[in-house]
């Protein structure tokens, strides 16, 4: 008997599993193949900006990705650098294989139970689940069951005019479970996803494309520091160029997406080299990322060529490139067009509505991006354990998170395009950083009981470390003591706001990240007073609660794609139904007389 | 169930016609009781109006009906366009109240109505409550602008134009490493562009002078004669109302309509200077009025003239032609003075009000529009996208609560304070 059940073994899996174990759960992990746990579909790195605050955010609370990365980079980059500490974004190029490693040694050690299997049915009795049941027959019992089955509900492969179905390139669909799980609301749309052609790195001259070496400073990912640090490979650039669109621009006709084939609607974000020749005519090249898959692979992944034309345009494509002359394809690029299933019918949990104990995490949900899904992997593990063992809900808010950021969006919004986290969803960006997450999520953890306890060493630590910085620089200094020749006695907190006078700051605390933390706080304290003050102003109106039980059809003067889409979001109060998409100043005004009348 | 609220929506009878507006799910209901067969929905009818308890004939009048939702209020809506004789009103008035889940409308109900149905948002609620205050041409034709949604198609356009210039501020911010990561080189002139546009606006005149009318304090010595010269004020233009306590009980403040604009005129004869230390106290409140005034007639000598911006001198009771020669001579007794002294007061007043269709601000969305300049301002001088990209955001939230996106009930407590019966 298990307490909660995870079904797919991908970033979103492994990450409910392991959370849900330690918070103390019997956890059984399901998934077609053993050795697939952790497996990067597309892009060989982790993190970026937006991504790596999802990712640093995941270690905050405990989780596996990061530790996992830094086990696996072979190169590491530091994303806006020289701007604001607000937005800088860590990212590492991992060895496909020993991150594959990483995964499975850390869900092990978490006492996760993998099974090797497939889940036909979902047991659901009285509005709850009871459990899973397997395609040889087995019934496993569970009071949580969280799904992470990413594109294996369904999804079909597009390359010219190929067409093939599975869960993922050479891997089967779940179809069997596919057919219940449409039952409980999926099937709200279609969307695209896609990936480049892979490269033989033997055959490609380095000498002609320009290099981009790891960053010199070892910084990690996770909080945890890393005792065996890889070699670090270069990355490296080339773009398109005139010729190369050409051979795209003759082969369009032939391209699945514009032949209209595919339905499903593509992510704006990373579209694929045929939108962006056919959306950008004038540019005359676009930057490619030459990024290598592992430290004895000869694999090469250039990013920023996506396509789904068919593999003679492709291998024309590449070979138009600077650097990519002779070079050979591996396996050539395709266009995955899968389903997914509405989450504005789960609650801020990641629990569906209607049935009790059933979670949805990942790339099942809409989002796209191995960081978004572990980050979904966190929330639904931790409360999948929580209803297994009546334990504290874990909320997160996206006041304090760029985790709560996307649950909120995903839940009160739903999703039109795949969802990627972007730094601007948040309206509170300055305070939710890529170095604080610890401060931010590490107190959450602790009281969630969500950490073991070399974790929940390190990060009391760095609290009480980060206090004593904090108390430090409240400390007032006259300007002489730092070197000025001004006598002014302020804060060490308000000199540190000044360009001259940082530097100077930092050398009278103690060189730790706790202090370069609060030196940071100090410097975007103007704007996060100002933010405090923005969010009383919204206080009031989160105040304003909506009934779980609330009919919009009651309020009178809302059109009725509006009336579906609070019906279908469920906002809790009137801060979030003004995120409700498409809502208007009048509906929201009669939404809150509909309020105050049934309170009346 | 909801209540069937109705008020006489017209002015005060007599009057040649009243028009009694009824919103509500039993409206129809009475139609039908009162006024027999219902007419088709927005087709005019002559009906017999009765009293169900006794039968009388109240009147002959028109029936308007609106069915719900496409009426002023979103619901079901019945007008009895009467005579508007004071009895008929009553008599009307009388036999609604007797119907079962009816009652008299609270003042401002019918827009509160409308608002909750999603008929009106609140900048146009805002515009509205002007409109059914506004007592003058100029009041007439500021209010209509704003309540016909001129003032939110202003801020719906600059908000288009903040999230172009965000768009570009978070490209450097989300794609660094990419090609067009350099986007946000130049957003400076384009911040900059748009708070100078805000501070035009900010810079007009505001609503409250022509709502409230333009503010002239009539201030001098014991005896100069300021009773006197507002009397002749409003004898000789239209008084709106009679003149009643001011909010203190040592000043009275009547409203004036000279060629179409409303003044308030203030009479602070009631302000005793009298002897030594209560004289200071005298004087002080005098200097207090004179401050909040928009224009300051002075009845008194130049040299004790309070500092004023757009202060007038006046030598008053010049037909006793005694005493220095200073200022414009007026006297109330002969009438000497009183067309250049009213032609003055216009023109002082023109440059304190809005012009023509002009859009006005009033002091919440003046203040708001204020901080989102200043957000404005303070990012066009920055270099860091990541702190221009917040200042954007601040200026579009404050955009935001003007037209009531954000702070919904504050917004709501600002505006219920105005409303007036019947509308």
């Amino acid at each position: 008997m298990h307490d909660v059940l995870i079904i797919g073994g991908g970033h979103a899996g492994c990450e409910a599993a392991a959370a849900a174990a330690r918070r103390g759960a019997r956890v059984g992990l399901l998934t077609f193949r053993a050795d697939d746990l952790g497996q990067m579909s597309c892009n060989p790195s982790i993190g970026g900006v937006g991504k790596g605050h999802l990712v640093r955010e995941v270690d905050a609370m405990g989780g596996i990705m990061a530790v996992a990365a830094d086990r696996a980079a072979i190169h590491r980059r530091m994303l806006n650098a020289s701007k604001g500490g607000a937005v800088r974004g860590p990212r590492v190029q991992a060895d496909r294989k020993l991150y594959r490693r990483a995964v499975s040694e850390l869900v092990a050690s978490q006492g996760v139970r993998v099974i090797v299997g497939e889940a036909v049915r979902l047991g659901v009795d009285g509005g709850a689940i009871v459990g899973v049941e397997l395609a040889d027959g087995t019934r496993l019992g569970a009071s949580a069951v969280v799904l992470t089955t990413g594109t294996f509900l369904g999804a079909t492969m597009f390359r010219g005019q190929e067409r093939w179905t599975g869960g993922r390139q050479g891997s089967p669909a779940a179809s069997a479970l596919a057919a219940q799980i449409r039952d409980l609301g999926l099937a709200e749309g279609r969307l695209k996803t896609g990936t480049p052609p892979r490269l033989d790195g033997r055959t490609i001259d380095w000498s002609k494309v320009q290099p981009q070496p790891s960053d010199r400073s070892l910084w990690t990912m996770a909080f945890a520091p890393n005792p065996a640090p890889l070699p670090q490979l270069s990355c490296a650039i080339s773009r398109t160029n005139a010729r190369s669109h050409d051979v795209i621009r003759a082969g369009l006709g032939r391209s699945p997406l514009f032949a209209g084939a595919i339905e499903g609607r593509g992510p704006r974000y990373c579209p694929s080299i045929e939108d962006k020749v056919h959306r950008f005519p004038d540019r005359d090249g676009h930057q490619i990322f030459l990024e290598p898959e592992g430290l004895d692979a000869h694999l090469v992944y250039p990013n920023g060529i996506s396509t789904s034309l068919p593999t003679d345009v492709q291998i024309d494509l590449v070979r138009s490139i600077d650097g990519l002359e002779r070079c050979e394809i591996v396996q050539p690029g395709y266009a995955v067009e899968y389903e997914y299933a509405d989450p504005r019918r789960l609650d801020t949990t990641l629990q569906h509505r209607e049935v009790a104990g059933l979670f949805f995490a990942g790339q099942l949900n809409g989002t796209t991006g191995y960081e978004e899904a572990a980050a979904q992997g966190i929330v639904a593990g931790f409360n999948a354990a929580a209803i297994a063992l009546d334990l504290a809900i874990a909320r997160f808010d996206r006041g304090t998170s760029y985790i709560g950021v996307m649950v909120d969006d995903l839940t009160i919004q739903g999703v039109s395009e795949p969802y990627r986290m972007l730094t601007a969803r948040s309206e509170c960006r300055l305070h939710l950083r890529a170095d604080n997450a610890v401060s931010r999520l590490g107190p959450l953890a602790l009281e969630l009981g969500a950490l073991n306890s070399d974790q929940a060493g390190r990060i009391s630590a760095h609290l009480d470390a980060k206090g004593k910085a904090e108390r430090a620089l409240d400390r007032t200094a006259s300007g002489r003591e730092l070197g000025f020749s001004d006598p002014a006695r302020k804060p060490l907190a308000e000199w540190a706001r000044r360009e001259d006078a940082v530097d100077l700051v930092r050398r009278l605390l103690p060189r730790s990240a706790a202090a370069e933390e609060a030196i940071a706080d100090a410097a975007y304290a103007p704007y996060l007073e100002r933010q405090r003050g923005e969010l009383a102003a919204r206080t009031r109106d989160r105040s304003i609660s909506i009934p779980r039980s609330f009919d919009f059809s009651s309020v009178p003067g809302l059109s009725s794609e509006m009336r579906e889409r609070l019906a279908t979001a469920l906002p809790a109060d009137l801060d979030q139904a003004g995120r409700v998409p498409g809502v208007t100043p009048a509906a929201l005004s009669a939404l809150h007389f509909a309020l105050a009348r049934k309170a009346a | 169930m909801q209540d069937t609220i109705y008020a006489l929506a017209s002015g005060r009878p007599p009057a040649a016609i009243a028009i009694v507006r009824i919103s509500g799910p039993n409206a129809h209901e009475a139609a039908a009781i009162v006024g027999g067969k219902l007419p088709p929905a927005r087709k005019a009818s002559l009906r017999a109006l009765t009293d169900p308890s006794t039968g009388d004939v109240i009147d002959e009048a028109l029936v308007l009906r609106f069915d719900a939702p496409a009426s002023a209020t979103g619901e079901n809506i019945i007008e009895f366009h009467c005579h508007g004789g004071r009895a008929v009103v009553d008599a009307l008035l009388r036999a609604l109240e007797r119907l079962k889940g009816f009652r008299l409308a609270e003042p401002g109900e019918f827009t509160r109505r409308a608002l909750a149905n999603g008929r009106i948002d609140l900048t146009e609620a805002e515009g509205l409550a002007d409109l059914l205050s506004a007592e003058t041409e100029l009041q007439r034709r500021s209010a209509v602008a704003r309540a016909g949604g001129a003032l939110r198609a202003k801020l719906d356009a600059w908000r288009e134009r903040i999230l172009a210039l965000s768009a570009r501020a978070e490209v450097a911010i989300d794609y660094a490493d990419e090609d067009d990561g350099d986007a946000a080189d130049d957003l400076g002139p384009g911040l900059g562009q748009l708070a100078s546009e805000m501070a035009g606006l900010l810079a007009a005149p505001r609503v409250e002078p022509l709502r409230d009318g333009i503010r002239v304090v009539v201030a001098g010595p014991p005896n100069a004669g300021k009773s006197s010269l507002i009397n002749a004020l409003t004898q000789s233009e239209r008084a709106i109302v009679t003149a009643f306590p001011g909010t203190t009980r040592d000043v009275i403040e009547v409203p004036v309509a000279i060629s179409g604009i409303p003044f308030v005129l203030v009479d602070t004869a009631g302000l005793r200077e009298s002897t030594d230390e209560v004289e200071s106290i005298g004087v002080g409140r005098a200097q207090e009025e004179a401050g909040r005034a928009d224009i300051l007639l002075w009845l008194g000598k130049p040299e004790d003239r309070p500092d004023h911006r757009s202060a007038l001198q006046l030598r008053a009771k010049a037909d006793l032609r005694e005493g220095p020669q200073f200022g414009l001579p007026v006297s109330a007794l002969t009438g000497e003075g009183m067309s250049v002294l009213l032609t003055r007061l216009v023109e002082e007043a023109s440059a304190l009000l809005p012009k023509g269709d002009e859009l006005a601000l009033d002091r919440r969305q003046h203040d708001l529009l204020e901080f989102a300049g200043q957000a404005l301002v303070r990012g066009s001088d920055l270099c860091d996208p990541v702190l221009i990209a917040e200042e954007l955001r601040i200026a579009r939230s404050f955009l935001d609560r003007i037209s009531g996106m954000a702070g919904v009930e504050d917004l709501l407590d600002a505006l219920f304070g105005r409303f007036c019966l019947g509308k």
